[in-house]
């Protein structure tokens, strides 16, 4: 069977952990997998379409690129797997308990925390929200971002952590971030105890996916795509990669909740409908 | 099966998630929890919370009547799958004839996870490291700790005489360079041993912390008068090496405890009886009274191999032999610990006390034959056996 090539983006030093985990299991299980890692989503996004890559562990973002750059090439990408932690997210936008805001109009005139420039869950996704308040970021309200590790999608926790700390410390009177970090902050103190309320929520929508490009073998890609649906929490060898990767079982790819965030991309002018970068000072 | 809570006005960041989890707990994987509460963000908060353990929302369940927020969770898997494959390390009230290195560091009986590294040491066989008297042992060791500070009085004596000062300062180095020795190798064996062996971890721990305190009140004595320590003899050091360099449990444990602090503990008793001063008296008797529980574990522990397994008598054999031959061409004991001991025991430097002091040692090495020839005995060697090895024990004494 055909060697598989998987591109994965380094956000953290933990991903050489996980996928050189994950290939030793795959191959033990005739799996020819490798692996190179990016140090950003851009050129993963390329890559896949321009086949020097079979397969991505895509953002969500990534997932919009690289399907608007293969609709604009006439070729096919598929969503092979996603974790069950992918599925069903929401971003809240929080206000600090004594806070006289009750709705998302009252942001008019505010300040907003997001995180980076290129963060779906932490700019992109709360700031389509407020549009469809009738709310402009940048206009109608003051946007104060958060650029850690621009081009890792907003994989990168520092920045959505920041933009609590901005909330926390009144440089802000809003921060947006994922239902899961919010908890987070909550839980570990960044956020104190009861100090903070969700003034509004986004719809649910899904994260990262696996997407398949137009060079994968259909058999090997079919053969991985089985093997990481098998994968157990039970299998010791694979549980603390589960772990380390957030999730406990992998999910087929479905690619119908990426709506919300194609729609924020155009509002955004984030990429353009071919799959170009067109948003102004986003340097990867 | 389907359960009910209501958090009332708890969220998940104040503590909320236990009792989610408690009550999940109660159920198989597809059951399902409905969620009540009086907190707004309840259902954003479980959604969260729920996704991160492989638990899932059913976001078509009916929506609340009583207008308080309801979320209905679907039990997932992952909490079952983590443990299927978990064992006991052992029973809780007995040591396993093998510990399993997979246990790691679990206590003894606990439920462990499967997966993790396995710990690295050697010693994971029962036999290989046990003595039945180990928790006695242990309690009358944790029992008996005593503090240098308040157990000696160190109130500055009259000053010796500057000879008698010297022999005492002299035997005080030799004393702290092997108490060095005794330190250093039951803390080797410890760090080798698989902690399922509790009672035998407990006791070497002990142990160490034993000889830590000797070395501390043998170097205050020594340095009580003087600015410095005595002289330390390359063939002294050359014995003790000989034991740091032993890899066997067994025969470590049988070289330095059986032989060496067997020596020891006849050794500090003279000294306790020839003290020229209450300090050197007072801890002498301490350190005896330690290295005698040393002795007899040693003893109780190499029995207890022998009698599973006589043939390793012939192994202690070759221990015994192979450390003979390897100091054959060493001086030995330090000439001026020997005239020290001599000294001490003769008071003075009067002729007559010399014969006395130099026969008192003569006695010593006496004793500290007949006890060696004993405990050999006791852990199997026939008679002339246990003299012909006795008399090939290191002249270093330790």
């Amino acid at each position: 069977m055909k060697t598989l090539l998987l591109g994965a983006v380094a956000y953290d030093p933990k991903t050489v952990t996980i996928w050189e985990g994950f290939r030793r299991w795959l191959r033990a299980r005739d799996c020819d997998l490798d692996f190179v890692l990016y140090a950003h989503y851009e050129r993963q996004a390329e890559d896949l379409l321009a086949g020097r890559i079979d397969v991505a562990w895509h953002s969500p973002l990534a997932w919009v690129r690289s399907r608007r750059l293969a609709d604009a090439d006439g070729t096919a990408l598929t969503a092979v797997t996603m974790r069950d932690t992918d599925r069903d997210l929401t971003t809240a936008v929080v206000v600090r308990a004594d806070s006289p805001l009750t709705s998302v109009t009252d942001l008019a005139g505010r300040t907003v925390a997001v995180g980076a420039v290129d963060s779906p869950q932490a700019t992109l996704l709360p700031l389509s929200l407020l549009r469809s308040a009738g709310l402009e970021p940048d206009t109608d309200v003051k946007v104060l971002r958060h650029d850690t590790g621009v081009g890792l999608h907003g994989d990168h926790i520092g920045g959505e952590r920041d933009a609590a700390i901005a909330l926390r410390d009144g440089r802000a009177d809003a921060a947006c971030m994922t239902d899961s970090n919010l908890l987070l902050f909550r839980q570990e103190g960044t956020l104190p105890a009861a100090a903070t309320r969700v003034l509004a929520h986004t719809d649910r929508y899904d994260h990262c996916v696996m997407a398949a490009g137009p060079s994968a073998d259909p058999a090997a890609l079919d053969h991985l795509t089985g093997l990481l649906l098998d994968m157990s929490y039970a299998d010791a060898e694979a549980r603390p990669l589960l772990d380390l990767e957030g999730l406990t079982r992998w999910l087929p790819g479905r690619t119908d909740r990426y709506d919300a965030l194609e729609k924020a991309v155009d509002e955004a002018g984030f990429y353009d409908r071919r799959g170009g970068v067109s948003v102004r000072g986003y340097r990867p | 099966m389907s359960a009910a809570i209501d958090l009332e006005s708890l969220t998940l960041d104040n503590g909320g998630h236990l009792l989610v989890r408690r009550a999940l707990g109660t159920l198989r994987p597809g059951e399902r929890l409905t969620v009540r509460g009086a907190h707004p963000e309840l259902p954003l908060q479980l959604g969260a919370w729920a996704r991160s353990r492989g638990h899932r929302v059913d976001h078509e369940a009916p929506a609340p009547t009583d207008g308080r927020p309801v979320t209905v969770l679907v039990k997932g898997a992952a909490e079952e799958l983590r443990w299927s494959g978990a064992r006991r390390a052992g029973r809780a009230d007995r040591a396993d004839p093998h510990a399993d290195p997979r246990w790691g560091l679990a206590a003894r009986g606990a439920l462990v996870e499967e997966g993790g590294p396995a710990l690295d040491v050697a010693w994971v066989d029962r036999d290989l490291v046990w003595a039945d008297v180990a928790p006695t042992l242990y309690a009358r060791a944790a029992a008996s700790q005593w503090d240098p500070a308040t157990a000696v009085d160190w109130a500055v004596p009259d000053a010796l005489p500057t000879d008698i000062e010297d022999a005492v300062v002299q035997v005080m180095t030799y004393l702290v360079e092997n108490e060095q020795a005794a330190l250093m190798i039951p803390a080797r064996m410890l760090a080798n041993l698989h902690p399922h062996y509790r009672e035998v971890m407990q006791l070497l721990a002990s142990q160490v912390a034993d000889e830590a305190r000797h070395v501390e009140v043998f170097t205050r004595r020594a340095l009580l008068h003087r600015e410095r320590p005595g002289t330390s003899g390359a063939g002294g050091r050359a014995s003790l090496q000989t034991l740091l360099g032993e890899p066997d449990f067994t025969l470590a444990s049988f070289l330095l405890s059986v032989l060496g602090e067997g020596t020891f503990v006849d050794l500090l008793g003279f000294l306790h009886h020839h003290a020229p001063d209450p300090v050197t008296a007072g801890i002498t008797r301490l350190a005896a009274r330690d290295e005698a529980r040393h002795v007899a574990f040693g003893v109780a522990h190499t029995a207890h191999v022998t009698r599973s397994d006589p043939a390793f008598l012939g192994r202690l054999r070759q221990a015994v032999e192979r450390r003979h031959d390897a100091l054959r061409d060493t001086a030995g004991l330090n000439q001026e610990v020997y005239d020290s001991l001599v000294l001490l025991a003769a008071g003075s430097w009067e002729p007559a006390a010399i014969r006395r002091g130099w026969d008192a040692v003569q006695e010593l090495q006496r004793q500290m034959d007949d006890g060696r020839r004993r405990r050999l005995h006791a852990i199997g060697f026939p008679d002339d056996e246990s003299a012909e090895l006795s008399a090939l024990h290191t002249r270093n004494f330790m």
